[in-house]
């Protein structure tokens, strides 16, 4: 590449991001994985496939491969109906997508636990019927559908309004069904976003710390996601052992911000 | 009827109209109703006892201050990240930019982990900190870093695209007009980006108001000092206190509303500013 020569003032600022970014982001994730590795690879594999961690990090999987599909089809839904129809409210159903994105997870716990909950709208009904939806599996999938709901959709509708309709129009007057226009025209062009959406989606599912938290009781072995996991290594002073299970989903945010450079380089072309 | 073939000449209206209130009735709105419901079932004196106690007080005093630091920070880092990464081409550039992810990549609990151990008086920056009167373990000055970690991304990603649409014929013609690089920056580039700088803060505080996971490792959680809401919330609910819970879980709920309106009226400022300049 060639290069003017830079003026003091750029340097000066190149060099002082470089400064940020070495102790904000590079350090600490270095610190993660020399920790989880302190006490040599043995105990690290150990700390991994110590039941309780080995159950949360199956727990952790399972809720994203369930939450991941749901809201990918229900994105490519809600952007199909936005940015393909015009009609009364389309802005307030673009909003109420949006919302639990600016909320504290915290109160999305919340608002579950007065939906399910023994003191909630439903308690008394599920209690009647012997159903129980707090401090279980399906709590935790309820809940982190709820916080990922508008990650899909949010990078599906601006790609799909500034790509506008006239490719289908041409499969729908060319004799194609509405199905064949979706597998062989709308698709192909919003694949990217799509893996991109669920790279963002699952993410957050296997993060979520603040709503899981209120939700799931922490039922070791039973309702322990990573997250929470990793919390009660450390309330245990177990430092070695928080880091390690803390290493698995550092790997995964790697993966991610990995799959996002690739996947933002790919739509600008 | 040819305009109402033109208006629906698209197929799937129905289903996914269907699909998308079935969801929305279900995962979203029906929870947030019961708890809406929970509120207005207390009675506003008792509503206004708990939101008003000295406890949430200075719970919101410690949250909103800590995210008003945590903003200013990320304005400032957020705007000369921003800066380096569309103006300058050097070698690790796509790199940085990749990195400036991370905080949003990384589950809180584990970022929260990693600040309290680094910070820790034995720790990798601690041990240089403490001994210097920086103490950030247990203290505002913890809640404000894990804030201001967690929601780094929030200036860097609204201001990016708007400086390298930033029109450089403009910029040219004011310096072939004698005007010096700060005249530059503050008349032309200062302007064109302010409106998305602003929509990227009111993110970024809206985060670290909210902000949990993080917070709670390293703020050491003691009444009236580094107690946030979201944790006030958390302790309510551990002693079967459901109606504070749900009261103060409304007035955050309620920040959210007014963030999400004020994000919109942001870009919609933006919108026409883009406009105007076209």
């Amino acid at each position: 590449m060639m290069t003017p020569k830079r003026s003091s003032a750029e340097i000066t600022l190149i060099a002082a991001a470089f400064l940020i970014a070495a102790f904000v982001l590079v350090l600490p994730l270095a610190l993660i994985f020399s920790f989880a590795l302190r006490e040599g690879l043995a105990v690290y594999v150990a700390n991994i496939v110590e039941p309780n961690t080995l159950h949360a990090i199956w727990l952790t999987i399972m809720t994203a491969l369930l939450v991941v599909p749901v809201n990918i089809v229900v994105g490519a839904a809600l952007a199909w109906l936005v940015t393909r129809f015009r009609f009364r409210g389309r802005q307030l159903l673009i909003s109420i997508v949006e919302l639990p994105a600016s909320m504290s997870p915290i109160v999305a716990g919340v608002v579950y636990l007065f939906l399910y909950g023994g003191q909630g709208l439903l308690g008394p009904f599920l209690q009647a019927n012997g159903l129980q939806v707090m401090f279980t599996p399906l709590a935790i999938v309820l809940v982190s559908l709820f916080v990922t709901a508008p990650f899909a959709a949010r990078e599906l509708i601006p790609l799909m309004s500034q790509q506008g309709t006239e490719d289908e129009e041409a499969a729908l007057s060319l004799g194609a069904n509405g199905w064949q226009m979706f597998w062989h025209v709308t698709l192909p062009n919003i694949s990217w976003a799509l893996v991109y959406g669920a790279v963002l989606t699952n993410a957050r599912v296997m993060g979520e710390f603040g709503a899981v938290s209120v939700v799931s009781g922490a039922i070791r072995g039973q309702t322990n996601t990573l997250p929470l996991q990793i919390n009660l290594l450390f309330n245990d002073f177990n430092v070695t052992g928080a880091f390690a299970a803390a290493s698995t989903l550092t790997l995964i945010a790697v993966v991610t911000l990995v799959l996002k450079s690739i996947l933002e380089s790919r739509r600008h072309g | 009827m040819p305009n109402q073939r033109s208006k629906h000449l698209l197929p799937g209206f129905g289903l996914t109209m269907g699909i998308s209130l079935f969801y929305i009735t279900l995962i979203i709105l029906l929870p947030i109703a019961a708890m809406l419901l929970k509120v207005a079932g207390m009675g506003l004196p008792e509503f206004w006892r708990i939101i008003s106690s000295r406890r949430a007080i200075a719970a919101y005093q410690i949250t909103f201050s800590s995210a008003f630091y945590a903003t200013i920070i990320n304005g400032t880092v957020g705007l000369l990240l921003a800066w380096v990464l569309t103006r300058y081409r050097f070698p690790g550039r796509r790199i940085l930019d990749a990195l400036v992810d991370l905080p949003f990549a990384l589950p809180t609990a584990v970022a929260g982990l990693v600040l309290v151990t680094l910070f820790a008086d034995t720790g990798w920056y601690g041990q240089f900190l403490e001994p210097n009167g920086f103490k950030v373990n247990y203290t505002q000055l913890g809640i404000v870093l894990a804030m201001a970690f967690t929601s780094i991304p929030f200036v860097v990603r609204a201001v990016q695209p708007v400086l390298e649409g930033v029109d450089e014929s403009l910029e040219a013609a004011a310096a072939s007009l004698g005007a010096n690089r700060w005249q530059i920056f503050t008349r032309i580039i200062w302007p064109t980006i302010l409106p998305a700088f602003a929509g990227g803060c009111v993110l970024s505080f809206a985060r670290s108001l909210g902000e949990f996971g993080a917070v709670v490792f390293i703020a050491g959680n003691i009444p009236g000092v580094t107690e946030i809401v979201s944790l006030l919330i958390y302790i309510r609910l551990d002693e079967y206190d459901y109606e504070a819970a749900a009261a103060l879980a409304f007035v955050l709920l309620l920040v959210a509303f007014l963030t999400l309106a004020a994000v919109n009226a942001l870009s919609a400022w933006q919108t026409r500013y883009v406009e105007r300049s076209a």
